[in-house]
């Protein structure tokens, strides 16, 4: 029956006079459609092409591209004429070889398929650095850079090497029969071979003068160790032999003294029962900026450099004697804290310091070794930074006084990365003879006559001594890509040699180093160490001086410059990957900027904003050292110590880059007499920039389910049903755990048989060093979107590393104040201060990638079945399948789906590795390159899964625990990610399937996800 | 052959087996004593025989290839040289012997292998072979030349037996034509009206077919499937190359690798056995025969016009590629990589490995690439779409035999579903995953 009732929209449709309401009913908007909906009105009248035509038009392309598509593509394959042995289509071979940069060193394996390098993995026999951090995994990307020199100049003009040599050789000559001195300016190079023939070379031109420049410079280190133990090098330090760090601005999870300490650290930071009781080292961190070791540290103390020294100063007074000089209280808390751990841990203690200040660096050889700490190993010392800053000074001084005649740089792009660059470029471009060795045209090679194209290290020959005693070799895993020679062949030509610098590497390892050993077998290792039972006599520290570091003070704010995760000194600046790497801390992309604590950023108005679409945008501030001043943007760091102020290395490079790649400000304008802490003046500027963040700054707000951690004491005294309880569910009044089949909605399936697949994540050992993030993005060909995107939210990381910040002392303290609220006005109040991260806050990261939900809510949304589960506990996509709904992504609890806006790859529109033949080199043959419209997300690796079986069949054996990896259970070195088959019951991830701390990520919901996480245990506890 | 069969099927028409046996005893002395006056000498025959043992993979009769050509190699040397130079040539070379030192210099200093193990007798057969000349060709030719002489006079006799049985058709035609043209006449004289029926008016079947409602909407419907059944199958078709035979640079002839010279498939496709690509052999592969194989010898395919000629010529587009010197026997070093038309294309987004079929499923590869054994230009023979390889899965059992792999997984999978054997799909080789990534 029908009825007669009126229906209304809106209150005005009831009112007939209404005239918008009258309009609406004729038109479908009130007001007339944009005129620049379609360009504007006028362009459209003159226009010729008549409706009909457009038509005609259409439907004469649409059946053109549709008699085309029938047609198949004819393509071509080529296969080798004489195929080299070891080559099989299809194949991966490794190479172990060596990556030292001058910033980066170790050992690692290079996976290369037909001849093409396409991912860096670490090479975990390796004694010495046999870890690869995330710019490692991503500097094979940087073969492939479209912007890479091609072959030598000489004066702006393309040359042959043959004309090179002769050019340079003449000039070379005649300066040094007029005795004209020439610099020599290398990177660190720890090369044995290579220091030979850098001697044979000043032997043939004596007037070459060799200096050793490292970027960002650990003078003070190196100085110290110099003085007490005779030798430029840095003692080394085993953390995984520490009960108590105490670290004093030293970020030895990154870059500190070359890096490469996370290993070590992690394995003291987990916590392990071997005598009944949970045992763990305790950590606690003075520092000015929220470093990554300071994230990870169970006690950050922010405070300014100066009071940096003193609490070195009171640490030294307190432990060797000394009249203790004036702490604040709240500091002197903590450093009594610290004292008193490194004093209950004896030799298990660690004292270390990244200050730019001899006398500090010394008082630390003088604890550790006053502790005799067992983690110190000063016998063996690093030889990975060599570089002088007073010689270099002095280097510099003279080249722009114009006592100097020539310039050779190695490697080095001291336009760029000295404070007085600009100058510097000025004085190399009047000076008689200049040559620069680099792999693109830097700020140096454009102020340089002669530029020698150098060839990527993938290219190339090499030895090293890391650490006295342990070798690596560096080998060629391709053809040189274009015409370019290693520098070390370039000075054996011109000091009149003919052998090339593999065959004198050979030489001289023969003679020297192997003894009996193999050539061809270090060759294969990478590495080759002797062991050597050297004692040094212990040295005598009585005289140390301590008085200038008890005294010292800051006026004003300090600029504390620092080297990011992603960029590190800022060589591959041109590196996709590394761009859209979001720095641990702040996860902030494409991008350096200032960081700033709070409170100093009430006081000076400087800002960031959430926009509404969740962007982060920042106010730009003046910075000002000296007579430099930089319009730097802010970003307001929890966490950062009042007073201080952070910027980072590695951006601002405008030469040698694509347009997009020139990001960020030049930190190296600020990086006066290589001290890292400056004192600046910084004023609010105009304008406001816009950030590609990917996480903005909350809290966790303890939402325990996501970031589960407890403290070390709790964990020894308490029941796992306290720290890490199973959430519950009602059935019929009756609790059950929420993973009991009784209050299961869904059909399981049977996956006792075969493999079943679990990834585990443990809290405790993970560093947040992004080693996965770039890993991933290498083995699954993720794409590179682009700042612009990522800050609409659309970055393509199918793992991301989930940084969450707590208000209070832990997680769990957020809890308590929350449940302590009472009334509506004090829960607004007190929620709002809980979500703004506290001046010291707690840091967690978490990787998060696909959970492979054994009860996937993505699968039963899927329209077209393109997400579906498989027996062996992955989660599967098919792309092919995929009509682009986002339903699955909607529906993910985990938001680890990516869509797909844009393509990706061969699109005009984006200028990254996919969008240029050279780049597309590095894709992984065995993964597809997805296509617009298509969602994707981790798959657990099943090529590499699939390879391991594939592989286990054809040798017809069982498959043993620890061959079965992921990407980024590969990458991780600090064994915070564990894969392996559930199924096998002695395999490692089976019983950490079983341990305690295992928990699931929402466990509530329900998901029964096969990727598990470990409870972070905090050592706050007094030991 | 040709004799022998057609008599056999002649007497086997008679149906009169006792005349069988005389026949084909006649007919095979006939063939022998053939052959005994073409190769009397038993010296001779052993000596081919150890020529192609021991030295035809170096020489040649009348040709040079790695070492000099043979023929007549007795006049050149002295024979108890020979013998030493063929026992130990190194020991020949190092001694300084002059004959010795100019070939190893002429032939840049490639070591001829020793044979001791050769008696003095038989380096005299190898050398009564290398000196044969056989008789001139006239005599031979008679016994191939006959056999296509008869076939072709067979084709003509029933050329004629089809021509006569036509005229005979044609004259009963005329004949029938003119006894009813008589017949009539014979009517109109005999004064007998013969007219034609006439029915009575009915409706035309259009007409009624259009009335029919029924019928009409039953034929649409039909005529709306049908048409929708070739539109499905239309589209279906598309992309799928089944059969697809492109022309490449070289006429690679699969027949007669794989077919005639009964090469394994995986001897030139070696990658198969451990990699997920079969691979495209590279040309030092076909080095390794053809280094040898200058020119074709086999059997020709004259209506297609691929001759013997034609083959050789083939074989020259190799050496070309490959950068061989025919004529002094060496590498230039100019290359130019064949371009092949790749046939089996699989989309990116679908991951097949051939090691998994071809080497733990132990699946021939004419499953899926047909009788490749016969084709002379290869094209793809399966329709490699994923209707095909699920089919396959499902029916498909999974190679367990002695494969550590798989026995814990078996056993219990097997258990589970109650049966012997497993198939893939019961293995989980139908999930999408699995070959989508």
């Amino acid at each position: 029956m029908a009825s007669n009732k009126t229906y209304w929209k809106n209150i005005a449709q009831l009112d007939p006079s209404d005239e918008a309401v009258k309009k609406l009913e004729q038109n479908e908007f009130v007001s007339k459609l944009p005129e620049d909906f379609l360009s504007d009105e006028k362009t459209l009248e003159e226009s010729s092409t008549s409706r009909r035509d457009f038509l005609k038009y259409v439907g004469f392309s649409t059946a053109a591209a549709t008699i085309a598509a029938c047609e198949g593509p004819v393509i071509k394959s080529v296969p080798y004429v004489v195929q080299p042995e070891q080559i099989r289509p299809g194949i991966a071979n490794y190479y172990a070889t060596t990556i030292a940069d001058g910033f980066d060193f170790g050992s690692v394996l290079i996976k290369t398929r037909e001849g093409r390098p396409i991912k860096v993995e670490s090479n975990p026999d390796a004694p010495t650095l046999g870890i690869a951090n995330a710019r490692m995994h991503a500097s094979v990307l940087s073969l492939y850079d479209t912007l890479r020199l091609q072959g030598p100049t000489a004066n702006g003009q393309d040359v042959s090497w043959d004309d090179f040599y002769l050019q340079a050789g003449a000039m070379l000559k005649a300066l040094a029969a007029t005795d004209k001195e020439i610099i020599l300016l290398t990177p660190t190079l720890p090369s044995p071979t290579t220091q030979k023939i850098i001697a044979d070379f000043i032997a043939a031109y004596p007037n070459v003068r060799p200096v050793v420049y490292d970027t960002i410079s650990s003078d003070a280190a190196l100085n110290a160790y110099e003085t007490y133990y005779g030798q430029r090098a840095l003692a080394d330090y085993d953390f995984s032999k520490a009960k108590a760090i105490v670290s004093v601005d030293a970020d030895f999870l990154g870059d500190w003294q070359g890096g490469g300490y996370a290993k070590g650290y992690a394995l003291s930071k987990t916590p392990h029962r071997d005598h009944g009781k949970a045992e763990m080292s305790q950590h606690f961190q003075f520092e000015s900026n929220m470093s990554l070791t300071g994230a990870n540290a169970d006690h950050r103390i922010p405070c300014t450099p100066a009071d940096q020294k003193n609490i070195l100063a009171y640490i030294h007074d307190r432990l060797i004697g000394g009249s203790a000089g004036q702490l604040s209280a709240d500091l002197k808390v903590f450093a009594d804290k610290a004292i008193s751990a490194l004093k209950s841990s004896g030799s298990q203690g660690v004292l270390v310091t990244g200050l730019d200040d001899d006398a500090a660096q010394a008082v630390v050889l003088a604890v550790n070794t006053y502790l005799s700490s067992a983690a110190f190993q000063p016998e063996q010392p690093k030889l990975i930074r060599q570089g002088n800053a007073k010689e270099v000074q002095e280097a510099f001084q003279a080249i722009e006084a114009g006592s100097v005649s020539g310039l050779i740089s190695v490697g080095v792009n001291p336009v760029f990365s000295f404070a007085n660059g600009n100058a510097l470029a000025e004085a190399i471009s009047k000076l008689e003879f200049s040559l620069s060795f680099t792999s693109k045209i830097d700020e140096t090679a454009a102020a340089s006559q002669f530029v020698a194209a150098t060839p990527h290290y993938l290219e190339s020959w090499g030895d090293y001594e890391f650490k006295s005693g342990h070798y690596a070799l560096a080998q060629p895993t391709i053809r040189p890509l274009f015409d370019t020679q290693q520098f070390q062949d370039v000075l054996l030509r011109l000091a009149g040699k003919n052998s090339k610098f593999y065959d004198e590497i050979k030489a001289h390892w023969n003679e020297s180093i192997l003894g009996s050993s193999s050539w061809s077998k270090a060759l294969h290792d990478g590495y080759y160490s002797i062991e050597s039972s050297v004692e040094n006599s212990i040295p005598d520290f009585s005289a140390l001086d301590v008085s200038q570091l008890r005294t010292a003070t800051s006026s004003g704010m300090s600029l504390v410059l620092y080297s990011k995760t992603g960029m590190g000194d800022g060589q591959q600046a041109n590196n996709p990957w590394l761009q859209e790497f979001p720095d641990p801390i702040t996860r902030v992309s494409w991008d350096n900027y200032l960081t700033v604590s709070m409170s100093d950023a009430n006081a000076l108005g400087l800002q960031n904003i959430n926009t509404a679409d969740g962007a982060l945008n920042g106010s730009y501030a003046a910075v000002t050292v000296g007579t430099q001043t930089l319009k730097v943007p802010v970003i307001v760091q929890p966490g950062q110590a009042k007073g201080t102020v952070g910027l980072s290395f590695g951006f601002g490079e405008r030469m040698g880059l694509k347009d997009e790649m020139q990001t960020g400000v030049n930190a190296y304008t600020f990086y006066q007499n290589f001290n890292r802490v400056q004192n600046v003046d910084v004023k609010l500027a105009n304008g406001e920039h816009e950030f590609a963040c990917v996480q903005l700054h909350n809290t966790l707000m303890g939402r325990g389910d996501i970031v589960k951690e407890t403290t070390l004491e709790v964990f020894n005294t308490k029941d796992k049903a306290y720290w890490n309880p199973m959430p519950q569910v009602s059935k019929d009044h009756i609790e059950f755990d929420v993973t009991s089949p009784e209050v299961d909605m869904w059909q399981e399936f049977d996956r006792s048989i075969g493999h079943h697949f679990n990834l585990s994540i443990d809290l405790n050992s993970c560093t947040g060093c992004g080693a996965c993030v770039v890993a991933c993005h290498a083995e699954n060909n993720v794409p590179v979107v682009g700042k612009r995107e990522v800050r609409k939210s659309r970055d393509m990381h199918w793992l991301r590393i989930d940084r969450y910040y707590s208000s209070a002392s832990t997680f769990e303290g957020d809890n308590e104040t929350k449940e302590n609220i009472s009334g509506i006005g004090d829960s607004l109040n007190t929620f709002g201060e809980m979500e703004q991260a506290a001046a010291n806050p707690q840091v967690a990261f978490q990787p998060v990638m696909c959970q492979h939900c054994n009860h996937a809510p993505c699968e039963t949304v899927c329209p077209v079945a393109a997400s579906s589960h498989g027996r062996q506990g992955q989660n599967h996509m098919a792309y092919n399948r995929c009509v682009g709904t986002r339903y699955c992504a909607n529906n993910c609890p985990y938001k680890v789906r990516r869509f797909n806006w844009f393509l990706y790859n061969k699109n005009d529109e984006f200028d990254y590795h996919m969008n240029n033949d050279l780049g597309r080199m590095v894709l992984n043959p065995d993964v597809v390159v997805r296509s617009r419209g298509v969602m994707e997300k981790c798959s657990l690796c099943i090529q590499m899964t699939q390879k391991t079986i594939l592989d286990a069949k054809l040798k017809g054996e069982e498959i043993k625990d620890g061959t079965f990896q992921t990407a980024c259970s590969n990458a991780c070195t600090t064994g915070a990610m564990v894969f392996g088959d559930l199924n096998d019951k002695e395999s490692k991830v089976a019983a950490l399937h079983e341990d305690d701390r295992m928990y699931h990520l929402l466990e509530h919901v329900g998901t029964k996800p096969n990727v598990m996480y470990q409870v972070k245990v905090r050592n706050t506890d007094e030991v | 052959m040709d004799i022998q069969t057609r008599l056999f099927e002649r007497i086997k028409i008679k149906d009169n087996i006792k005349f069988l046996f005389p026949a084909l005893i006649v007919l095979i002395s006939f063939f022998s004593s053939f052959t005994a006056i073409a190769q009397d000498d038993e010296a001779v025959q052993a000596g081919k025989k150890l020529f192609n043992a021991n030295c035809a993979a170096c020489h040649k009769l009348n040709k040079r290839a790695v070492g000099p050509a043979l023929r007549g190699v007795s006049v050149k040397y002295d024979r108890e040289w020979l013998y030493t130079w063929i026992k130990n040539s190194t020991a020949m070379v190092k001694s300084g012997d002059a004959q010795a030192v100019a070939i190893y210099e002429e032939y840049n200093g490639s070591v001829m292998t020793s044979f001791p193990q050769l008696s003095n007798e038989d380096i005299d057969n190898i050398i009564a072979y290398t000196d044969y000349i056989p008789p001139a060709p006239v005599a031979s030719a008679t016994v191939p030349g006959a056999a296509p002489g008869q076939s072709g006079s067979s084709g003509v006799n029933n050329n004629i037996i089809l021509g006569a049985l036509a005229l005979v058709f044609f004259i009963l035609i005329v004949m029938l034509f003119l006894v009813q043209k008589t017949l009539l006449r014979i009517a109109v004289a005999s004064g007998v009206d013969i007219k034609p029926e006439t029915k009575p008016k009915r409706t035309p079947i259009w007409l009624a077919f259009v009335q029919n409602q029924l019928l009409v909407m039953v034929s649409v419907v039909l005529l709306l499937l049908s048409s929708a059944y070739f539109v499905y199958g239309y589209f279906m078709q598309v992309g799928v190359d089944q059969g697809y035979m492109p022309v490449q640079p070289i006429h690679y002839s699969h027949k007669i690798h794989a077919g005639a010279n009964q090469i394994e498939c995986k001897y030139c496709h070696s990658s198969a056995r451990v990699s997920k690509h079969s691979g495209i052999p590279s040309l030092n592969v076909c080095m390794n025969c053809h280094r040898n194989i200058a020119e074709y010898n086999g059997e020709e395919d004259l209506e297609n016009g691929y001759t013997k000629d034609f083959y050789t010529k083939e074989i020259k587009k190799l050496y070309a590629a490959v950068g061989w010197d025919e004529t002094n026997q060496r590498y230039t070093g100019e290359t130019q990589p064949v371009k092949w038309v790749r046939i089996h294309n699989l989309p990116d987004f679908v991951y097949f490995n051939h090691a998994q079929h071809v080497e733990v499923g132990e699946i021939a590869c004419e499953t899926c690439h047909g009788p490749v054994e016969e084709m002379e230009i290869m094209y793809q023979y399966s329709p490699l779409t994923m209707g095909w390889c699920i089919n396959c899965h499902r029916e498909t059992n999974v190679k367990v035999e002695s494969n550590e792999y798989y026995a814990k997984i078996h056993e219990a999978l097997s258990k589970k579903y109650g049966v012997e054997k497993l198939t893939v799909a019961q293995m989980g080789g139908l999930e999408c995953g699995k070959c989508h990534y």
